[in-house]
């Protein structure tokens, strides 16, 4: 461009690595542009600033980039057209318009239709109909005879034009009958769509031997492929002999297995602890110089070990083995898929095998079918399976044979808990048992995408009906214990659900009892399918965790239960006692310390002793030293003192105390104190490691040592007690003085410079990439801003430069007229100065 | 109905006429009777009939002469129908006390209602005459009725007494129902020698606990009978208030308690008593004496003695060792946990305490939570830290480099109730380490801290005081983990475990 519009901004320096963006610019170039926008926009605006009506452009799609030009014109046509219709118009002339075709109304062509109708058969009769000869080849006599019989009053004006008329009659008749040719195979083709339709829906529910039929056909049709030419594809595919793993012994086997348990002993030690879980987590897994990072990842030999087990091949897993291998193998298709499938059913009959070679055949040639087989081998094969597992059901435990012959194969999973009532009610324990395996299988998650969530539902119902076994008036607990099996099982495979379902469970009984504290200000214990519940917590859960999402709850739930629940029957008792058990046995590996669980224990002692007693211990909480409910444990008889006799309590105790006589009461509460000793012995046992063990302990010797009247007691009791005794006093006393761990030293301050890594010249490198982006948007934000301002200054500018010329002109036009006036005064004046210069003269 | 209409009518007849007066023995009849809806009725008709005749002043105000005395003779007609209609007017409020001891509750509201309104009204048109500027028309002994009738001594009347609380909220009634309340404990008292009265007891805690004092001079305007000369009278001044409320307090409190009552009127001392007290030290026999009882009565008494000492300069010999005898196991179940931890971490803050004093405290805290739920220890483990960080002194306890190598005994007394024979700076926190293998990993985790060298900052343990089991439950349970380890032990039944304790001891019958 000119070079005298060009403006270079002169650098003093050279700054090496620096781009320019504003080295050279075109001022003027620049502004006109400006100036233009402004005109265009700005001065547009102005010039309508007192103007309140809007041009609109109503021209259908006009501005619509959608649509396409040719469809615009159509739908404006048609927008014309509708405007137009019913409008009876003056103007419009064309308003009768009828369309004709050589001179004769189209309408009444298509109305003469109907009746050519009658006779449209003759074609296919191979015969020509008289007014086609007539219209084709002159007509000769036909057209005569027509004539004939069209009588005299036609005439002969009639004649041409009649001629005319059969022409395009036939035409017309052709045309018709063309299209009706056309229908009629349209509408068979659609019968016959809609026949394949129908015969793919049923094709699904009914067994496969129809399709056979129709494939077997086909086969008659292509050529048999050669036996030998397949035995040899056959060949190719099988698989080399490779040289398999020797068999382990016993003792290795025995081995393995111990490994594996030691790893998940340290495992569980490790999380007893409790401490270094972060750091484990945090170690990156080591990589190695060969790793491609394609995620794959060889973790364990897939090859199963020929084992086995009490002389016969061990299979148990294999099944499920096989089971995934077939569905591998059904991704890939082909031919393993067949031999697979011949191998795993010995029961599969022949047909089925011709068929399988029909599919895989067939599979070659047309694509559509092979896709629909492919799906009915899936379902198939899932059948099968299920059967395959069901069978195995039935092999591996043949002492249920009798009574399951009765149970269908397989179950869906339920979806609400009545329904899964419904499914185990009136079924033996055993059959139950049966039927969890059989839903679990049938419904295993590597079968269906939906099935996880189906099965982790189970979980819920399971632990529900459990419960709901427990508050029954006589609890099964047999079939309890046998349930467990099943909980297990589905625990190890959904571990999140089986823990939330308890932790529901616990949160809904602490809330229970919160409420009840809230109400009458103390509790009382929970039934007996909350303590089957905190049992079964421990059986599903490792108990030794330093903490751990359902036990540690369970812990807190329980520390209540034994602080917050009031004693005043038997029952209590016995409740009570069975959560100090489930409290040994929930720290029975970590040997956690449970204060609640030594109080509760020389509580209980203090309720078996006769009442105003010279003290020399305290009890705590549900206890109180006098008052209501106490020697709910003595016991005074001395018959039954004698006659008693060890006797494990029964669970069943807790919800319904039998209509017992008063010894069997007496022995019970012998039972109980029996129990107590027998926990001491066990806590002592447990906490002698603790520092303050005598502390912990105190009371409960003083209880034994100078309370509890060993000497009425029957003689195994007092066997009991000095066992318990002794494991008390047994212990040495260890104090040693505590020492604080030492601290780390703190690092001495140090001078020297900190380096800052430059990776980008002229860019802020502070902060981190947060705060970098944070300066970056300030920055942008200042920029913009100020632009914006120059731009409104420069609007403002633009706005008071057109107003000043407005004036300037708005001024000169004024000038210019009163110039006018003036000039025309002047004149007038002047003619008349000069008029009456005239007259003077 | 037709009793209501004749009622009715026979008050519309008595306000018309006075000639009509001897119908009045209709309204006061089934008023004397006691049946329930005939009094209902009787009641309210009483209440329009003498309401509209304290308004038009047709009672004889002044003092009253026995009925039938010579003094009658001497009046006019008009003087004479007042004089009569006043007699029935005091009937008319004798069977009205009796039937606040009725059974119904509506009755007793009625009759505490009406003669309220009487009280209201008497105080607007007074029936004495005013001898002097000073006097105060206030109808005190019509107000001594009611609160006789509200304090019955075998019943509990909370139900009418929170009824009546409405009205507690005028100054001046609100003053002289702490007088007759003052009065009437001086005379029932006095006759049962010693004897609780657990119903009377009860009932006057509920009629004055909600007293609501007023805390200036300047919040007192709204009383239910204004005097020209009020701001003179005694009923305006906030300090004659207090002073009746002090000997109200004094006269209940000077009796025998029943310990629930007891535990009551602890709870609210320093909160809504003391504070209105001319001379709070005057309550320091009581709360030695309740501090002396021992137990939660101790535990709450501390509030009130807490109060005095820190702001009436009250002395209190060996209040230490006292505080140092109430720790025991309770204190760590017990509903008022919180305040007494609150209090004793007020009393134990002062630097200036010798450092065998707070060892003591120190050792006795910690070994009784050896029998403490988690709530407790969460919030007794930080509150030792802090007293560690109060007293440096102290920390011999956890950290003795150069001690003995093994000790057979630990060196502390617990038995000792002299702070300083416990021998407790000789001792070590055992018991503390011990808590470190406690189940709750918190409580674990707060134990753990005592190994470590302490940081400067004291905890707040504010927060932890009120801590529940419930809110720790609830805590634990809302904890999102990211998997959840599993036993990895083949379940062999319920109690199929190695070693299961329960086969031992239960069976699945």
């Amino acid at each position: 461009s000119n070079p005298f519009e060009v403006k270079v901004n002169r650098q003093k320096f050279n700054i090496l690595g620096r781009k320019t963006k504003n080295d050279v610019g075109l001022p003027g170039v620049s502004r006109s542009k400006a100036i233009r926008k402004r005109t265009q926009t700005l001065l547009k605006e102005y010039k309508e600033r007192g103007k309140t009506n809007v041009f609109k452009d109503k021209r259908f799609g006009e501005y619509d980039t959608k649509i396409s030009p040719e469809e615009k014109m159509i739908r404006r046509f048609a927008l014309e057209r509708q405007q137009n219709y019913g409008k009876k118009n003056i103007y419009n002339l064309n308003e009768d318009e009828e369309l004709t075709h050589y001179g004769q109304s189209l309408a009444e062509i298509e109305k003469l239709n109907d009746i050519v109708d009658s006779d449209s058969d003759t074609e296919e009769k191979g015969t020509l109909s008289a007014e086609l000869t007539a219209a084709h080849f002159g007509g000769g006599g036909g057209l005569l005879r027509k004539k004939a019989s069209s009588g005299q009053q036609d005439e002969e004006e009639e004649k041409p034009k009649s001629r005319k008329e059969l022409i395009e009659e036939m035409i017309a008749k052709s045309k018709q009958e063309k299209q009706e040719r056309q229908n009629r195979r349209e509408s068979a083709l659609e019968l016959t769509e809609k026949l394949d339709n129908d015969w793919k829906e049923i094709h699904t529910l009914i067994a496969r031997k129809p399709p056979k039929s129709e494939r077997k056909d086909k086969e008659v049709e292509k050529p048999k492929p050669d036996e030998y030419d397949m035995i040899v594809r056959e060949l190719g595919f099988e698989m080399k002999a490779k040289p398999s793993e020797r068999m382990k012994t016993e003792e290795e086997l025995a081995k393995e297995e111990q490994a594996r348990l030691q790893k998940l002993e340290a495992d569980r030690l490790r999380r007893m602890r409790g401490i270094d879980e972060d750091a484990n987590k945090k170690k990156p897994s080591h990589v190695s110089a060969d790793d491609l990072a394609d995620g794959f990842i060889l973790d364990k030999d897939d090859r199963r070990l020929l084992s086995y087990k009490d002389g016969k091949i061990n299979l148990e897993n294999e099944d499920e083995e096989e089971k995934d291998n077939e569905e591998e193998d059904g991704e890939e298709g082909g031919k393993e898929e067949d031999e697979s499938e011949e191998e795993s059913e010995e029961e599969s009959a022949n047909e089925d095998e011709e068929d399988g070679a029909a599919d895989s055949h067939s599979d070659l040639e047309s694509d559509v079918e092979s896709e629909e087989e492919a799906a009915g081998n899936k379902e198939r094969k899932k059948h099968k399976t299920n059967e395959n597992e069901s069978h195995n059901v039935k092999e591996l435990d043949p002492e249920l044979k009798a009574p399951t012959s009765e149970l269908p194969y397989t179950f869906a999973v339920p979806e609400s808990f009545e329904t899964f009532k419904s499914l185990l009610a009136g079924r033996t324990i055993e059959q139950q048992l049966t039927i969890l395996e059989r839903i679990q299988k049938c419904n295993h998650p590597s079968l269906a995408v939906g099935n996880k969530a189906k099965l982790e539902k189970l979980v819920g119902f399971l632990l529900e009906y459990i419960g709901e076994l427990a508050t029954l008036d006589s609890p099964e607990l047999k079939a309890i214990d046998k349930l467990v099996l099943p909980l297990y099982n589905l625990c190890q495979m959904f571990p999140e659900a089986a823990s939330d379902s308890i932790k529901f469970i616990l949160r809904d009984a602490a809330h229970d009892m919160e409420e009840v504290i809230e109400v009458k200000g103390r509790a009382t214990f929970p039934g007996l399918d909350t303590l089957i519940y905190l049992k079964i917590t421990s059986l599903l859960f490792p108990t030794s965790d330093f903490w751990h999402p359902v036990v540690t709850p369970a812990f807190i739930y329980m520390s209540q239960l034994l602080t917050k629940c009031r004693i005043t029957t038997l029952q209590d008792v016995i409740k009570g006692l069975f959560i100090c058990c489930l409290f040994l046995e929930y720290v029975s590996f970590s040997r956690r310390f449970v204060p609640e669980l030594i109080s509760f224990l020389v509580g209980v002692l203090h309720i078996s002793l006769p009442k105003k007693q010279g003290q020399g211990y305290t009890v705590v909480h549900p206890f109180t030293p006098a008052g209501k409910n106490l020697e709910l444990l003595l016991v005074c008889d001395k018959q039954d003192l004698e006659s008693w006799q060890k006797q494990h309590l029964p669970l069943s105790t807790v919800t319904r105390l039998k209509e017992a006589n008063r010894t069997e009461i007496n022995h019970m509460r012998l039972s109980c104190i029996a129990l107590c000793f027998d926990l001491i012995k066990k806590s002592a046992v447990l906490y002698e490691s603790l520092p303050s063990f005598h502390e912990i302990m105190r009371p409960v010797r003083i209880l034994l040592t100078q309370h509890v009247p060993v000497n009425e007691y029957p003689e195994k009791l007092q066997e009991w007690y000095h066992s318990a005794l002794k494991e008390l006093e047994t212990k040495e006393k260890h104090y040693t003085p505590l020492i604080c761990e030492k601290k780390k030293p703190v690092p001495l301050k140090q001078y020297t410079p900190k380096v800052v890594k430059v990776l980008e010249f002229g860019r802020k490198q502070a902060g981190s990439k947060k705060e970098q982006e944070r300066k970056q948007l300030i920055q942008r934000h200042k920029r913009e801003l100020k632009g914006a301002i120059r731009e409104i200054r420069k609007d403002n500018q633009f706005l008071a430069r057109t107003q000043l010329s407005e004036i300037m002109e708005r001024d000169s036009a004024r000038k210019r007229k009163v110039k006018e006036l003036l000039g025309s005064l002047a004149t007038q004046e002047g003619e008349w100065k000069a008029m009456k210069r005239k007259k003077g003269k | 109905m037709a009793l209501a209409a004749s009622l009715g009518s026979c008050v519309e007849a008595l306000l018309q006429s006075r000639a009509q007066a001897n119908r009045v023995w209709e309204l006061l009849e089934p008023l004397a009777g006691g049946q329930r809806d005939a009094a209902l009725g009787a009641g309210g008709a009483c209440g329009r009939l003498f309401g509209a005749l304290l308004r038009r002043r047709e009672l004889r105000g002044g003092r009253l002469p026995a009925e039938g005395s010579a003094e009658h003779d001497a009046l006019s007609a008009e003087q004479k129908y007042k004089l009569w209609m006043r007699y029935r007017y005091q009937d008319c409020v004798g069977y009205l006390a009796e039937l606040m001891h009725h059974d119904a509750f509506q009755v007793k509201e009625m009759s505490l209602c009406t003669l309220m309104n009487f009280v209201e009204l008497e105080a607007q048109y007074p029936l004495v005459e005013v001898e002097w500027k000073g006097t105060v028309t206030f109808p005190r002994e019509l107000l001594k009725v009611v609160v006789d009738g509200l304090l019955p001594l075998h019943e509990d009347a909370s139900l009418l007494i929170s009824r009546f609380q409405e009205y507690m909220e005028y100054d001046d009634v609100r003053y002289f129902v702490i007088k007759a309340v003052t009065e009437s404990i001086g005379q029932v008292m006095q006759k049962t020698k010693e004897r609780p009265l657990p119903f009377y007891q009860q009932n006057v805690f509920s009629l004055i606990s909600p007293i609501n004092m007023p805390n200036k001079e300047s919040d007192m305007v709204k009383f239910m009978a204004k005097q020209d000369n009020w701001e003179e009278l005694k009923v305006s001044k906030l300090q004659a208030h207090k002073q009746a409320f002090e000997k109200m307090w004094l006269s209940f409190l000077k009796h025998k308690l029943p310990t629930g009552l007891y535990k009551k009127v602890l709870v609210i001392l320093h909160d809504s008593i003391l504070p209105y007290m001319n001379e709070p030290t005057l309550m320091m026999d009581f709360l030695t004496v309740a501090y002396g009882i021992g137990g939660a009565i101790s535990l709450l008494a501390l509030n009130g003695l807490f109060i005095l000492i820190h702001q009436h300069n009250l002395e209190y010999p060996d209040f230490y060792k006292k505080l140092y005898s109430l720790l025991d196991p309770s204190i760590y179940h017990v509903k008022y946990r919180a305040r007494f931890f609150h209090l004793a971490d007020l009393f134990l803050s002062s630097s200036h305490l010798p450092a065998y004093l707070v060892a003591a405290f120190i050792k006795r805290l910690s070994r009784l939570a050896l029998t403490a739920p988690p709530e407790s220890l969460l919030m007794v483990i930080p509150f030792i830290c802090n007293l560690f960080r109060r007293h440096p002194a102290c920390k011999v306890l956890v950290h003795r480099p150069n001690g003995p190598e093994d000790m057979s005994e630990d060196p502390y007394i617990m038995e000792e109730e002299e702070p300083s024979e416990s021998r407790a700076l000789e001792s070590s926190l055992w018991e503390i380490q011990s808590l470190q293998n406690h189940y709750h990993p918190d409580v674990a985790k707060a134990a753990a801290i005592l190994n470590q060298s302490l940081s400067e900052t004291e905890d707040d343990i504010s927060g932890l005081l009120e801590l529940s089991a419930y809110e720790l439950f609830d805590k634990e349970v809302k904890k999102k983990a990211v998997d959840v380890p599993l036993e990895f032990e083949q379940v062999r039944g319920l109690f199929g475990k190695k070693n299961d304790i329960f086969a031992e001891h239960f069976t699945l019958d």
